[in-house]
């Protein structure tokens, strides 16, 4: 009789991803058992929840230092400090998407437990994505990310925009995890393996026959496509305008946060682990697409009159500037790796900080979300029309914001590797956006009433959101100023 | 003695440079979260630390070390290591007067602009503006200066915006995109600058003086580097053909807005030439300066044109600055002491009065509710004090002898004839398009018979009378007495040009040296 093995299991690594997993599964079926919790419990419990999560995150962060990265579950999963940054960072997103969602599903009159059990879902399989070292499990997570995004983009159940939303989303979501999956099987045809590792050592060689060569660089491309649609890079960013502007505008801050992480955090490792050897072949690819997001997601930006449409487009040209550390990256610059990854997380506080106002001015149903919702809203609050000023001068990349610091870490990189002419387009592009985001500074506190403006609803701003915007915009502006520990943190973070 | 006094100014020193910085932005905060209900606190706290930073910049002059060629009161900082970031600020003699002309401007402007509404947001955006222009004055470190020079336009956007006239948005934003377009190519320069001089350093630093000390690039990459920070500056300046945001903001801005951008934001373009193109990269520099004469010229020939053309006096003030920094542009592409001597002198001057201008322009408006020239007749006869004070001013502007402006404009032309023969040629008629432009106006504006609408045309009141009399002083002072300026800037001048000279080989001819009395002529 022959005895299965199982792999040992480093239950300390695992620990985050399970104090997740078990307090959503705790929460619903004591939710499920219990009448329905005083106003704010779910996403309170929910936020409690991310506590634990980054404290033990921060122990590993501190392990991992000091013994160095391991490899789990049989080499399935990889936790190095580059994986412990995104868990922290997507474990914070989560606690303050809760907060700021809170008053919203009272609104909407759908509160509830399952949205926060989504979320939190949604971050186990963005989490596993940002740690694993097998192509499969790298699957794996996409899909438990995606699966529970499509549902939160449709949870609106009184929105017909929402539903929309959530089967654009679902359709062509399946469609780039089709050709992702395909890349996979491409990938492990020309390797011999699924490994991102052993994947890595596999091409170091670097002479494949003629055949294997053209299943790498076919491969190559397919995966390619599917993680290009996950961060939104143009040109396969035709979803992200409608999907943002249906879902919920606090799941959309979701999808801008925990989802652009999640996913460059796996085309990272994919590209600088596994690919790193072949950068040759996929570094002009991320140029085209670094260049193409900046410059379409800014321009289209300007022409929308919907505030969530701007910022989905906005999010595009975010996903370039992204894009061009990842570039960098390409040319063996570790800065490239840090600089995406500080990117990412002073860029996912701004959005959710931004979606948090956006959700309030909206007002009861979701819809109020055209450029005018904004207007007077300087008079009407001037604390909250501050903090979105600091938010969309931070996304416009003005000084003393952590929006100044992220993309000048990523135009640092860029001309640390000579990709002069990504740099200088970008710097133009984000001139271009800058037009977006006067536009809702003018609307906030420069143009004139209009009739019907003051029998418009009142902006609330109840205490959980107000939290997360005033934790955000301090956030913004302390980055902005003293951005040395997030940067030593990043450096740290980088992948070898 | 200088070795001496500049130990006094070693870090043990106050910090004058950065309280210079931080005590209006200190008075910025405060005043944003002063009680509504008592407005007359408001202004005062703004007031106070307007002034407080006023006294540092006539301590830090009066303190001054005459003759010292290199940077004094130094602060230097880490700030952000990893990057190699610092906060490094120091003051020289062509940015000494700058500093103490923001000093002295932005107090005048907050006792004698008054914004009719939301005073508190006014007063705190103005306080943070002057911490930005201070800022981008005194720094030494290339994203330092970045930061305070592009945080600047936040401010002045919202002035514009929020208490301009009736195109104030197509204004304020067209002034924000036009400087952020020069910027953004900036900033890829500094990285780039700094990401190269790394390897003559050994470590990543933007640090003024260190790159410009160790720093070696080659001709080529050199003047693409001079050229991503100089169209910056040129925008700010601004220069032919990139000037046309200047009459549009200048216009629908508050007078507060206008004098501030006259009298010191369009400096940091001059200046930025000046301590970051030239400094940095002086081959480069002289290299390209038949581009930048050639453009600072139409500048001062296309300004005064277009400002004899105007029908509104602000939009008219408006052109002649152009033409004014023409000159200052002119003066710093001729490479010769005069010539840089005189533009910095003409920064000084431009601002006092231009500055001074724009206010008695904005009083004009305060009484009239028009700025149109065709609208004002006979203002002399109902307000000759008033028209006396405009007649000062103007005259400054023109440049007349024993006025401060001559003194500028006299040693651009007068050093930059023997490097820049032709276009100062050319330039020199733009002297006399201003007496044009100016008197014309003055002739249609002031004299004449009042018709019904001007003949109750207000008095200069005591208030507006305290505010312009500073004006009047220094452009009185500074023509006829120009020598303790002089004194200052020419040391920074000439160690400067002689860094110009051993690093591109550029060698002015010998031109009669003008010692500094010539204001009394």
């Amino acid at each position: 009789m022959s005895t299965v093995e199982y792999p040992s299991i480093d239950w300390l690594a695992i620990t985050p991803l399970i104090i997740l997993l078990g307090g959503m599964l705790v929460t619903l079926v004591v939710a499920s058992l219990t009448p329905a919790w005083r106003r704010g419990a779910y996403a309170i419990a929910t936020a409690v929840l991310a506590v634990p999560a980054v404290i033990v995150e921060m122990v590993l962060w501190n392990r991992v230092g000091h013994e160095g990265p391991v490899s789990i579950i049989n080499d399935a999963l990889s936790i190095d400090r580059f994986a412990i940054l995104v868990w922290i960072a997507i474990a914070v997103a989560v606690a303050l998407v809760s907060l700021s969602t809170a008053e919203y599903l009272r609104r909407e009159d759908l509160d509830g437990p399952e949205t926060y059990a989504m979320y939190v879902c949604a971050a186990l399989g963005g989490m596993i994505m940002a740690s694993a070292n097998d192509l499969i499990v790298l699957f794996l997570g996409l899909e438990t990310l995606s699966i529970a995004l499509y549902v939160l983009a449709a949870s609106h159940r009184r929105r017909v925009e929402s539903q929309e939303s959530g089967l654009k989303y679902f359709v062509l979501g399946g469609f780039a995890s089709a050709f992702f999956l395909n890349g996979i099987a491409r990938l492990y045809g020309a390797s011999g393996t699924t490994n991102i590792t052993a994947m890595g050592e596999a091409f170091a060689g670097g002479i494949l026959t003629g055949s294997d060569d053209a299943m790498l660089l076919a491969g190559v491309a397919l995966l390619l496509v599917g993680l290009a649609f996950k961060v939104a890079a143009a040109p396969f960013h035709f979803w992200t305008p409608d999907v943002y502007q249906g879902a919920p505008t606090p799941v959309t801050s979701f999808m801008a946060s925990v989802g652009k992480l999640a996913a460059f955090a796996a085309m990272l490792r994919v590209l600088v682990v596994a690919l790193g050897n072949r950068a040759d072949d996929w570094r002009p690819v991320i140029w085209v697409l670094a260049v193409a997001s900046v410059v379409i997601g800014s321009v289209l930006a300007v022409v929308q009159s919907d505030v969530k449409r701007m910022l989905a487009y906005s999010s595009i040209s975010h996903a370039g500037f992204i894009l061009i550390g990842v570039e960098a990256a390409g040319h063996g610059n570790a800065d490239g790796v840090a600089s995406s990854l500080l990117y990412l997380v002073l860029y996912g506080v701004l959005v959710i900080g931004s979606f948090t106002i956006i959700t309030l001015v909206a007002r009861t149903g979701d819809a109020n979300t055209g450029v005018g919702a904004f207007r007077g809203l300087g008079r009407e609050r001037p604390l909250l029309a501050l903090a979105m000023t600091v938010f969309v001068l931070a996304q416009a990349g003005m000084p003393v914001t952590s929006g100044f610091i992220a993309k000048f870490s990523v135009i640092k990189a860029a001309a640390d590797s000579e990709s002069y002419a990504v740099a200088i387009v970008a710097m133009v592009a984000s001139v271009i956006a800058a037009v977006l985001y006067l536009r809702i500074m003018i609307n906030m506190w420069l143009a004139d009433p209009e009739a019907g403006d003051e029998s418009r609803e009142a902006v609330r701003v109840p205490f959980t959101a107000g939290v997360v915007v005033v934790l955000g915009a301090l956030f913004t502006l302390f980055a902005g100023v003293f951005p040395g520990w997030l940067i030593d943190a990043t450096r740290d973070a980088v992948l070898r | 003695m200088s070795i001496l006094a500049s130990e006094t100014h070693g870090s043990l020193a106050f910090p004058v440079l950065t309280a210079l910085v931080l005590v209006p932005l200190i008075g910025a905060v405060l005043t944003a979260v002063s009680s509504n209900r008592r407005p007359e606190y408001t202004k005062l706290i703004a007031l106070v630390s307007s002034v407080i930073t006023g006294g540092f910049g006539l301590w830090m002059l009066a303190s001054f070390e005459t003759g010292d060629a290199g940077f004094q009161f130094v602060s230097k900082h880490q700030w952000i290591e990893s990057w190699g970031i610092g906060w490094h600020l120091g003051v020289d003699g062509i940015s000494l007067f700058l500093v103490v002309l923001t000093g002295v401007l932005f107090p005048l402007v907050i006792i004698g602009c008054d914004p009719h509404h939301d005073e508190k947001p006014y007063l705190a955006w103005l306080l943070l503006l002057e911490a930005g222009v201070m800022g981008s004055f005194l720094s030494l470190d290339l994203v330092l200066f970045f930061l305070f020079f592009e945080i600047v336009l936040v401010p002045m956007y919202f002035l514009i915006g929020g208490w301009g006239y009736d195109q104030r948005i197509y204004a304020a934003t067209k002034f924000f995109l036009y400087t952020m377009v020069g910027s953004a190519l900036m900033l890829v320069g500094i990285v780039t600058t700094a990401l190269l001089a790394r390897n003559d350093i050994g470590r990543l630093t933007f640090d003024l003086v260190e790159i410009a000390e160790q720093g070696n690039f080659a001709a080529s990459t050199g003047r693409w580097l001079f050229f991503a920070f100089a169209i910056a500056f040129a925008v700010k300046v601004p220069l032919f053909p990139l000037h046309t945001w200047l009459p549009d903001a200048h216009t629908q801005a508050p007078t507060a807005g206008s004098v501030i951008l006259a009298g010191v934001l369009l400096k940091l373009g001059t200046y930025g030439l000046l301590r970051f193109g030239v400094y940095l990269f002086p081959e480069a520099a002289v290299w390209s300066r038949s581009i930048f004469l050639t453009l600072a010229v139409i500048g001062i020939i296309w300004g005064a044109i277009a400002a004899t053309m105007q029908t509104d006096l602000k939009r008219l003030v408006a052109y002649s600055s152009v033409a004014h920094l023409g000159f200052i542009v002119l003066g710093t592409f001729a490479f010769t002491r005069e010539a840089i001597g005189g533009g910095v002198m003409q920064m000084i001057n431009h601002g006092v009065s231009t500055g001074a201008l724009f206010l008695l322009v904005g009083m004009i408006y305060e009484r009239r509710h028009t700025r149109q020239i065709a609208e004002l007749r006979g203002l002399q006869k109902v307000a000759p004090i008033f028209a006396a004070a405009f007649t000062v001013v103007m005259l400054s502007s023109i440049g007349v002898p024993g006025l401060n402006g001559f003194v500028g404009e006299f040693l651009v032309l007068i050093g930059s004839f023997s490097t820049a023969r032709w276009w100062v040629v050319i330039g020199a008629t733009g002297v006399i398009l201003a007496a044009l432009y100016l008197l014309w106006a003055y002739q249609r504006v002031f004299h004449g018979e009042p018709d019904e609408a001007n003949s109750s045309f207000r008095e200069l009141r005591l208030r507006e009378g305290m505010v312009l009399l500073p004006f009047i002083g220094l452009i009185v002072f500074c023509g006829v007495y120009p020598k303790p300026m002089l004194d200052r800037i020419d040391p920074s001048v000439k160690s400067l040009l002689e860094r110009v000279e051993e690093k591109s080989g550029f060698v002015a001819p010998e031109t009669v040296h003008v010692e500094t009395h010539e204001g009394e002529g």
